[in-house]
């Protein structure tokens, strides 16, 4: 018997491919979508953590407390010893020394007067070893409108709308005006290697970026880092992850009373961020839930076609002597088959799909030239868990509530109703 | 002889809710049918001859009154036990083949069997002998769509024979059929009805298959007309 329904199975393409094809369609949308939002919210929160706030933040606890005003004279000193116990705490983390400063860049002209000067907002960053990763998190090539990345100590790269503004090309000098760790002021004169476009206003205003060492020089800061970024070992934001990591840090000094000592802040618990995180998670599972409700009712449906389609067959089924239990438990374990065929595929086609825009994104920054909206120019997905099984509510559970709902919609027609249906 | 009787219908009646009221229609019917026979209800459209059929058949119950289908009580059957009376003892025949369109001639055949949970050695002998009753046995291989619509019926024929059901139940059997298909099929169920005794009891107002009837039972408007029992010899196979 169950040889004879297999068979029936694999023969009638529409009820078995077509329906296998539906279901595909729909789970490989379902898991696809949830993985492009969860990109496209992620994005937004990685483009953050790139520039600004890393996945986790290491400061010292006087600096965290007045971390909007970028007290530099609170820094972390003996930064690299500070990063060499963090890479042996937690293995497979990224963690990049940065000093953020502000200060005044002045241009010169061919006598050495004053030719423009104009407020900047600086980074100082691995620029200049070969194992960083930080031009590549910055995208600093890619974001290169003129000239080349710094090669030696001295150069530096300024926002190609700065540079215009003060009238500075590639190979002029520029004098760094700002103010010491100590609170004296200091002057320190770079050579312009290369202008930026980061397609941000706000960063497009006034930014440079130079070397750590030279920005530790410039501010009398050797050796010390304003803040200390970590980046999680696949690319992403794991709030639980990361909080994880900055309480079993944060619990090393816990007994320490000295405002100088580090402490460990996740993206998600700072301030600025914590909000936007709680706002995207919500998203996420509202926009995933509302999807995942409107393809469950569309396999629903496409279950309970399909089971009334199968009247007719029913009808001849009851006629020979099978009872309706018998029936009704075999349509139920063919959409039992069916759905999760369907699911089983759909899902491994929308992880490639979602897998392909991850890896390699979406460049739409034709799209944005001209935009001052703070947003990634390549729209990139993010496969999280939930993705492995997701597609199986809409593509399994709707699929056997719809062929259940069919069945009972046949099985309340009275035997004799079903044949004179079935002979129409 | 009152182990010859396989149907015996007492004061039935059949309604349908219809708008504020009901449909009467089968109307205080009494009938018996004995084993062997070869008889049919004729009648016009909406004379009750499908509704009674589907009562024998315990596909529908009375509303009053009182069908026995080989010693049991319709009206008091449960869904399983109407289910095994179908699956052990009737065989049926529609107007439109009804065939399962993705099997093949032999699975269609071998369906009833399986039910009954036969023995695949047995169940293919059964096949085989149930085809060759109809003369199909060349294409048991064939799926419906590539037969003509006389062998259809005639698989149709083979798939309510092949378990040897006492009663078999034919609604109509030869309104899609050709005037030579139609008594093909007839003669076929004439043969079957005289080398295994197998009861046929037809639903039908089709001239060439009344021909054939040994007795025609004529409804009108629910009600039993009138009763014809034709002599064997009187029977017209052409």
């Amino acid at each position: 018997m169950i040889r004879f329904l297999i068979k029936g199975l694999i023969r009638d393409k529409s009820r078995s491919a077509l329906p296998i094809i539906v279901v595909a369609i729909g789970v490989m949308l379902t898991v696809f979508m949830h993985a492009y939002i969860a990109g496209i919210m992620g994005d937004t929160i990685e483009m953050n953590a790139r520039f600004s706030e890393g996945h986790m933040k290491v400061t010292t606890r006087a600096y965290a407390a007045e971390i909007d005003q970028v007290p530099n004279d609170l820094a972390i000193l003996e930064a690299d010893g500070l990063v060499s116990k963090l890479e042996n705490q937690f293995a497979g983390v990224s963690w990049a020394s940065r000093i953020k400063f502000g200060g005044l860049i002045d241009a010169p002209d061919e006598n050495g007067e004053t030719k423009a000067q104009g407020p900047a907002m600086g980074i100082g960053i691995d620029l200049l070893s070969t194992e960083s990763e930080e031009p590549a998190r910055l995208n600093l090539t890619k974001s290169l409108v003129r000239g080349q990345m710094p090669r030696q100590s001295g150069e530096v790269l300024i926002s190609d709308h700065f540079a215009t503004k003060l009238g500075v090309n590639i190979g002029d000098p520029v004098t760094l005006i700002g103010s010491t760790m100590e609170g004296g002021m200091s002057m320190y004169n770079f050579t312009v290697a290369g202008t930026l476009s980061f397609g941000m206003e706000a960063m497009d205003r006034g930014t440079i970026i130079a070397d750590l060492t030279d920005v530790g020089k410039a501010l009398q800061m050797e050796g010390a880092a304003g803040e200390i970024l970590g980046f999680l070992p696949d690319g992403f934001y794991d709030h639980e992850e990361a909080v994880k990591m900055a309480e079993a840090f944060n619990a090393g000094y816990s007994g320490d009373q000295d405002e100088y000592a580090p402490q460990m802040v996740a993206l998600g618990q700072q301030e600025k961020m914590s909000f936007y995180v709680e706002l995207s998670e919500v998203w996420l599972y509202y926009i995933s839930l509302i999807f995942i409700i409107a393809m469950s009712l569309v396999l629903w449906n496409a279950g309970l076609l399909g089971g009334l389609r199968r009247y007719g067959e029913v009808g001849i089924r009851l006629a020979m002597g099978e009872e309706k239990r018998h029936v009704y438990v075999t349509m139920i374990w063919e959409s039992v088959f069916i759905g999760l065929a369907g699911s089983v595929v759909g899902t491994g086609i929308g992880l490639f799909c979602a897998w392909l825009l991850q890896k390699y994104g979406l460049d739409i920054s034709g799209m944005m030239e001209g935009s001052s909206v703070m947003m990634p120019s390549v729209i990139r997905a993010r496969i999280t868990p939930p993705d492995l099984w997701l597609g199986f509510f809409p593509g399994l559970l709707s699929t056997v509530i719809g062929t259940m709902l069919s069945g009972i919609g046949i099985f309340k027609r009275q035997t004799a109703r079903l044949f004179k249906e079935l002979e129409a | 002889m009152e182990n010859s009787v396989i149907i015996s219908i007492e004061k039935l009646v059949k309604q349908f809710p219809m708008g504020q009221g009901v449909f009467t229609a089968l109307n205080e019917i009494d009938l018996t049918v004995q084993k062997g026979e070869f008889s049919g209800l004729i009648g016009p459209s909406g004379s009750g001859k499908t509704t009674l059929l589907n009562i024998v058949g315990s596909l529908d119950a009375p509303t009053r009154g009182e069908a026995t289908v080989l010693g049991q009580p319709i009206s008091k059957l449960g869904p399983r036990e109407a289910a095994r009376l179908r699956k052990e003892n009737l065989g049926f025949i529609f107007q439109s083949y009804n065939l399962l369109q993705v099997h093949t001639v032999y699975e269609n055949v071998e369906f009833p069997l399986l039910l009954l949970n036969i023995q695949a050695a047995e169940r293919r002998k059964m096949v085989m002998d149930a085809l060759e009753w109809v003369g199909l046995t060349s294409k048991e291989k064939s799926k419906p769509p590539q037969l003509s619509g006389g062998e259809c019926q005639r698989v149709a024929i083979a798939r309510a024979m092949v378990k040897r059901p006492s009663l078999v139940l034919a609604d109509e059997p030869t309104a899609n059929l050709d005037a030579a298909n139609s008594h093909h099929i007839l003669q076929t169920m004439v043969k079957l009805n005289e080398e295994l005794g197998t009861t046929f009891l037809f639903a039908t107002h089709d001239e060439k298959v009344i021909s054939y009837l040994r007795r025609k039972i004529y409804l009108l408007d629910g009600k039993i007309d009138k009763i014809e029992h034709v002599a064997v010899n009187d029977t017209v196979p052409s």
